[in-house]
C-alpha cells in the first residue's frame, strides 16, 4: 500500500487541477521504456539485481512524458512512477539520476530550465511515494539529447520526458 | 571630414595621421542610405593596395598583403549588401604615387562612383603601415583617409578597419567589421551532436576551436575586452557555467553551487556577469562580479526567469519570464526590481538582446514558426525580420544595424549562422567550417 507523505510542492504554480491536457494530433506511444523483450525474473541471467537492466525489466517504464511546456505529473505518469518507487523500495541501496528533457521546439535556455522542472517534478512525486531524496539526483539536458529524431508531433512528444537512470 | 588623429592604443595597433594629400571638400556628395531599401548598391572600385617596395614579412610580402587586404575590403563591403565592389580582377592595379593622386580619367571610365586606394609599407621595425583613402570619382575629391600600424599577423584587422572607415563615411553608420564572434560549432548526427566552443572574426576568418567537444558546450559570450568567454558546459555531467581566459586557457566556475546554471551574460562594462540558476523547479537570474564572489539574486517570481541583456548604459536589463503563463519579455532595473512586461499581442517571446545603440530589443518570437524580430524597449513597433521554420537567439552587430542568429533545418536539425539587416533585407549565411549555433557578436575592437 502506498504511503502518501506530505507532498513536496515547491511552488503554488504546480497546480494539477484545471490543466486540461490537449490531445496531440498523433498520440505518443504508450510508455514502454524498454526495448527488451519479455524479461526474465530478476534472479534470471542477464540482470544483476539493482542494475539498470533490472530496473528496465521490472518497472512499467523508465520515463514519464509531458505536454508542451508542461511539467505536471499526470495520472499516467503517476502509475509509471509508482512502479519505479516500488522497485526502489525493493532495492534499498539503489540510487537514480532523473534526467529532464525538452523537445527541439523551444529556445535553448528556457528548455534547460524546463528540463530541470520536469526532472524535479518526477523526483518530488517519487519522494511523495517514500523514496528518500538522498537517493535521487536530477540533471537537465534541455533539448540537447533528443531520443526521437523527427521534427513532428510524435517525435516531440517522446522527447518531452523525465527519465530515471540507475546510478551504478 | 577630419583626418583621423593619432589615438593612444596598444602599441601593436595604432591609428596614425597620414601625410598630407589632397585638400578635403567642404561638403561631401557621396552617401549610401541604409534605410532606403529600393536604392541601388553603390559601385565602388577597390584596386589592390600597392606597396612602395615589396618586402618580406612573416605574413607574406607587402605586395601579397596589399592584394589580400583589398580582397577583405571587397568581401566586407559586398556582404553589407550596400555596395557593388569592383575588385582587383576587374580594375587595374595602382602605383604608390597614385595613392594620393588618383588617375581620375581612368576611374571615371569604370562604372565606379567611389574609389578606395591604399598602400602597405614595411616600416623596418617589423611592423607594417597600412593606409586607405576614399575618393568621390565624379567630384574627383578625397572623402576620408585612415591609416594603421600593425604587426604583419594582424593584417586582417587593418583591412577591417579600412572597410569600417569607408562604410562609416559613406553610410553615416557606426563601424562593425573589426569584431569577433563566439559561437558553438556543431557536428555529428542529430541524436549524438558534438558541440564545441569556437571563435572567429566577423567574416569567419581566424577560426579557432576552444573546446574539443567531449563535453557539450553551449551559449558562449565574449567579455567586452575579448579576454574571456563565459559559457555553459556539461563537463562534469551537469550544466555549469565557466569563465574561460583566452590568453591562459584556464577556466573557473562562475559558482560553486551544484544547482543547474545556464544563460550567462556580461554587462557592457565587463564588471558583472548574469546567470540563471534553477533550484527545485524555479529558475531565477543572478548577478555576480566578474572577479568572482557572492552573487546577488535579481528576480524572485515563482517561474522561469532566465537570460537577461543589459541596456548599453548598464541601467536596465531585459529578460524572459514565464510568470504570466508563457514566455514573455520583461524589463527591470539592473539591480533588480521594477519589473515591467513589454511583450504583448499573442505568441511567446524569448532570448531578448538589447541593441548596442539602445534603441531596440531583438528577440525570438514563437507563434508557429520561430522568427527573429525587434521592438522598442517599451515594447512598441514590433517587427519580424525573418520567416523560416526555426530562427532563434539573435545577437547584434556592434553598430546595432545587423542581427545575427542561428537557423535550424526542420528534420535534419542542421544549424547555421545567419545575418539580416534591420531593414529585413540582405539575409545571408555566415560561412562556418561546420554547422553553427548560439552566435554571440562581440564589440568593435579598439
Amino acid at each position: 500500500m502506498l504511503r502518501y507523505a506530505t507532498p513536496l510542492l515547491i511552488t503554488s504554480s504546480l497546480v494539477l487541477a484545471g490543466c486540461a491536457k490537449k490531445a496531440p494530433e498523433e498520440l505518443p506511444p504508450a510508455p514502454t521504456g524498454t526495448s527488451q523483450p519479455t524479461a526474465p525474473p530478476p534472479s534470471g541471467p542477464g540482470y544483476a539485481p539493482g542494475s539498470q537492466g533490472d530496473f528496465l525489466a521490472n518497472t512499467m517504464s523508465d520515463r514519464i512524458l509531458f505536454d508542451t511546456d508542461r511539467y505536471n505529473v499526470d495520472s499516467q505518469d503517476q502509475v509509471v512512477l509508482q512502479s519505479q518507487a516500488q522497485w526502489m523500495a525493493q532495492h534499498p541501496n539503489s540510487r537514480v539520476t532523473i534526467e529532464g528533457h525538452a523537445d527541439e521546439r523551444g529556445t535553448r535556455d528556457y528548455n534547460l530550465a524546463l528540463g530541470e522542472r520536469r526532472a524535479n517534478a518526477a523526483k518530488n512525486y517519487l519522494a511523495s511515494l517514500g523514496v528518500s531524496p538522498t537517493r535521487m539526483t536530477t540533471v537537465s539536458f534541455g533539448k540537447e539529447r533528443p531520443d526521437a529524431l523527427g521534427s513532428n508531433e510524435s517525435a516531440w512528444a517522446q522527447n518531452r520526458r523525465a527519465v530515471s537512470v540507475v546510478v551504478q | 571630414m577630419a583626418v583621423l588623429g593619432l589615438k593612444h592604443m596598444k602599441s601593436w595597433f595604432v591609428a596614425i595621421t597620414l601625410s598630407v594629400g589632397l585638400a578635403l571638400p567642404a561638403q561631401a556628395q557621396l552617401t549610401v542610405d541604409v534605410e532606403n531599401t529600393a536604392a541601388d548598391e553603390l559601385t565602388i572600385a577597390v584596386p589592390g593596395l600597392t606597396t612602395p617596395q615589396s618586402a618580406e614579412t612573416p605574413a607574406g610580402t607587402t605586395a601579397e598583403l596589399g592584394n589580400k587586404i583589398s580582397d577583405v575590403i571587397v568581401s566586407n563591403l559586398r556582404s553589407s549588401g550596400l555596395f557593388k565592389p569592383l575588385g582587383r580582377n576587374q580594375v587595374r592595379g595602382i602605383s604608390f604615387s597614385e595613392v594620393t593622386a588618383p588617375q581620375f580619367p581612368y576611374w571615371n571610365g569604370t562604372s565606379a562612383s567611389a574609389l578606395i586606394q591604399g598602400f602597405v609599407r614595411s616600416n623596418g621595425d617589423g611592423k607594417l603601415t597600412v593606409g586607405c583613402y576614399l575618393y568621390d570619382v565624379a567630384l574627383e575629391t578625397e572623402l576620408t583617409r585612415t591609416g594603421f600600424v600593425v604587426d604583419p599577423g594582424d593584417w586582417r584587422r587593418a583591412a577591417h578597419k579600412c572597410a569600417d572607415s569607408i562604410y562609416s563615411r559613406l553610410t553615416g553608420e557606426s563601424p562593425f567589421f573589426d569584431s569577433r564572434i563566439a559561437y558553438i560549432a556543431e557536428t555529428g548526427p542529430k541524436g549524438n551532436r558534438r558541440k564545441r566552443l569556437a571563435i572567429m572574426d566577423s567574416d569567419g576568418a581566424n577560426h579557432r576551436f576552444i573546446t574539443n567537444g567531449q563535453a557539450t558546450a553551449l551559449t558562449p559570450r565574449f567579455s567586452p575586452d575579448y579576454k574571456q568567454i563565459v559559457y555553459l558546459s556539461f563537463l562534469d555531467g551537469n550544466p555549469r557555467i565557466y569563465v574561460y581566459e583566452i590568453g591562459t586557457g584556464r577556466q573557473r566556475l562562475i559558482t560553486q553551487s551544484t544547482n543547474p546554471t545556464f544563460a550567462p551574460r556580461w554587462s557592457p562594462d565587463g564588471k558583472t556577469i548574469l546567470y540563471s540558476m534553477a533550484i527545485a523547479g524555479n529558475t531565477d537570474i543572478y548577478k555576480v562580479s566578474a572577479q568572482g564572489g557572492q552573487p546577488t539574486r535579481l528576480t524572485s517570481s515563482p517561474g522561469i526567469d532566465i537570460g537577461g541583456s543589459f541596456s548599453p548604459d548598464g541601467s536596465r536589463i531585459v529578460f524572459e519570464s514565464d510568470r504570466s503563463g508563457s514566455q514573455q519579455l520583461y524589463v527591470m532595473s539592473a539591480n533588480g526590481g521594477g519589473e515591467r512586461r513589454i511583450s504583448f499581442g499573442g505568441g511567446r517571446f524569448a532570448t531578448p538582446e538589447w541593441s548596442p545603440r539602445g534603441d531596440l530589443i531583438a528577440f525570438t518570437k514563437m507563434a508557429g514558426n520561430f522568427r527573429v524580430g525587434v521592438m522598442t524597449p517599451s515594447g512598441g513597433g514590433q517587427r519580424l525580420l525573418t520567416n523560416s521554420w526555426q530562427d532563434e537567439a539573435p545577437t547584434w552587430a556592434p553598430n546595432g544595424r545587423i542581427i545575427q542568429f542561428f537557423r535550424t533545418t526542420r528534420g535534419s536539425g542542421k544549424t547555421g549562422i545567419w545575418q539580416v539587416d534591420l531593414t529585413g533585407r540582405n539575409e545571408r549565411q555566415l560561412p562556418t567550417p561546420v554547422n553553427g549555433s548560439d552566435p554571440a557578436w562581440g564589440p568593435l575592437l579598439p
